[in-house]
């Protein structure tokens, strides 16, 4: 499926909702520009006007800590004004549609909404429905995608290993219930990784696997050899309606990462987590905190990616 | 003709000048690219500045966002960590509308505040837009309708005066 709504007729990112339907040079164009971003972190003032004026609204209908407040940041040093909402202190609670908060929002003059949302497609429909000066970013919708967090991995693994063509990089998890690894695998599959080898037990990864373009490995240690990134995924308790797992312990010992097992890797493997880490469920912390650990890298470059992607979604859409 | 040699010595004369004038003390010499790097580095060189070369890339404070969007060729700047009271050599090719030169200083005035600014050109042309104003040049020049002026390099460092199409 190609997502023309993401783009506009020129071409260039409109919204920014998956990272299906976007070509290598536009995901390379959001990493570039990102990458001048990281610059300012020299500024004494940690600030450019690009959109000055601009009114951005943070919409989370579920919760997050990171991913907002690297958006809100990410906003603020672009000078607009941003204003963060979450589902438990708005109207919604009182029994408002999320049609109608948009409407009136939309009533506000804002010019982009950053969403995040349980269900699968809830940006695509804001998208679809919004007026059409408005932006949408997808902030997490569901288990469908999380596209800025995959391109902040893709930033981070960059920075680190230059390029892309001859990497191997395990995804390692509960893939079943994970948006970030279904937008991390289509990421890496457009920016031609060698191999990306998912390593999960099989209650925990979709039937449809390897459809996805990946290798699949039930067994940690095996799937580990000659790889030169490794992704942690958090083991999403919240989002397990039944029992797939015998018990926390039990996964630990068969596919947490322990310094042990990281050996098996690549000696210079770097080792990622989306976050918010389990600790002692899918990773040790001296692996968390080891120097292979690049996890507090992936947070600060959240900003820069999230300025690069809120920057081009929101050019030659100004006030006309 | 415009000759670029010539104008690189009357551009280092004028700028030996304003050092005596203005009291200039260790000056941080800054190019904005792209073209301006390049003459910056031939006078980071000619005035044997020991301290590396300043580098903006005006991208992100440009004033027409709105119309052309995000540079996806902007490169990060490189300044040095202390701005804050030194004296500024900022140098680009062509001095046009003043609108690169607005959003450099707008830039540089982010890293911190310097105690003098000096701007310093290879070439002046009509068009002044803004009220900002170079303090040296190599050369001053009026061009005809449909005529701009352009710099190629690094190597070699060549100036063009294009006249463009009427019809395009």
């Amino acid at each position: 499926m190609t997502d023309n709504l993401q783009l506009n007729s020129e071409g260039k990112l409109k919204h920014f909702l998956t990272i299906e339907g976007l070509n290598k040079s536009l995901l390379t164009e959001i990493l570039d520009i990102a990458e001048s971003f990281i610059g300012m972190n020299d500024q004494q003032i940690k600030k450019v006007p690009l959109l000055r004026g601009k009114t951005i609204v943070n919409l989370f209908f579920e919760n997050s800590t990171r991913t907002r407040t690297t958006f809100e940041l990410a906003a603020k040093r672009l000078s607009a004004d941003v204003l963060s909402m979450s589902i438990s202190t708005s109207s919604t609670s009182k029994g408002e549609s999320l049609l109608d908060t948009i409407r009136n929002l939309e009533a506000m003059f804002v010019d982009m909404f950053v969403v995040r949302h349980g269900i699968s497609g809830a940006a695509h429909f804001i998208a679809q429905q919004t007026a059409p000066h408005i932006s949408v970013i997808n902030a997490g919708d569901g288990q469908h995608a999380h596209p800025t967090q995959a391109m902040l991995d893709m930033f981070t693994i960059r920075q680190i290993k230059k390029n892309f063509s001859n990497l191997r990089v395990a995804i390692i998890g509960d893939i079943l219930h994970s948006r970030v690894a279904r937008s991390q695998i289509q990421a890496l599959n457009t920016l031609g990784a060698a191999e990306i080898r998912v390593i999960a037990p099989k209650t925990l990864l979709p039937s449809h696997v390897e459809s996805l373009g990946v290798n699949v490995s039930h067994n940690l240690t095996a799937g580990l050899k000659d790889i030169d990134v490794i992704i942690m995924l958090r083991l999403q308790k919240e989002r397990m309606s039944s029992a797939l797992l015998p018990s926390e312990s039990e996964y630990f010992k068969c596919f947490g990462l322990t310094e042990d097992k990281l050996k098996i890797a690549k000696p210079d493997a770097i080792v990622m987590h989306p976050g918010p880490i389990n600790r002692g469920v899918e990773i040790d912390s001296k692996v968390a905190d080891g120097p292979q650990s690049v996890i507090l890298k992936q947070v600060s470059n959240g900003i820069a990616i999230r300025m690069a992607i809120m920057a081009m979604a929101m050019q030659k859409q100004g006030v006309m | 003709m415009l000759e670029i040699h010539d104008l690189l010595n009357r551009l280092e004369a004028e700028l030996k000048r304003i050092i005596i004038e203005r009291q200039l003390t260790d000056p941080l010499m800054i190019g904005i690219r792209t073209g301006g790097v390049w003459i910056a580095e031939e006078m980071h060189h000619r005035f044997n500045i020991s301290e590396p070369l300043g580098l903006l890339d005006i991208s992100f404070y440009r004033d027409d966002f709105s119309q052309i969007g995000v540079n996806p060729n902007v490169k990060p700047s490189q300044l040095p960590p202390q701005i804050e009271g030194r004296d500024i050599i900022l140098i680009d090719d062509v001095f046009y509308t003043g609108r690169t030169i607005r959003a450099a200083l707008n830039e540089i005035f982010d890293y911190g505040r310097p105690n003098q600014v000096v701007l310093a050109v290879l070439i002046e042309r009509d068009g002044r837009q803004i009220p900002l104003c170079p303090d040296c040049v190599g050369a001053s020049i009026t061009l005809n309708a449909g005529q701009r002026i352009k710099l190629t390099g690094p190597e070699p460092l060549a100036i063009h005066l294009q006249t463009l199409d009427a019809a395009a």
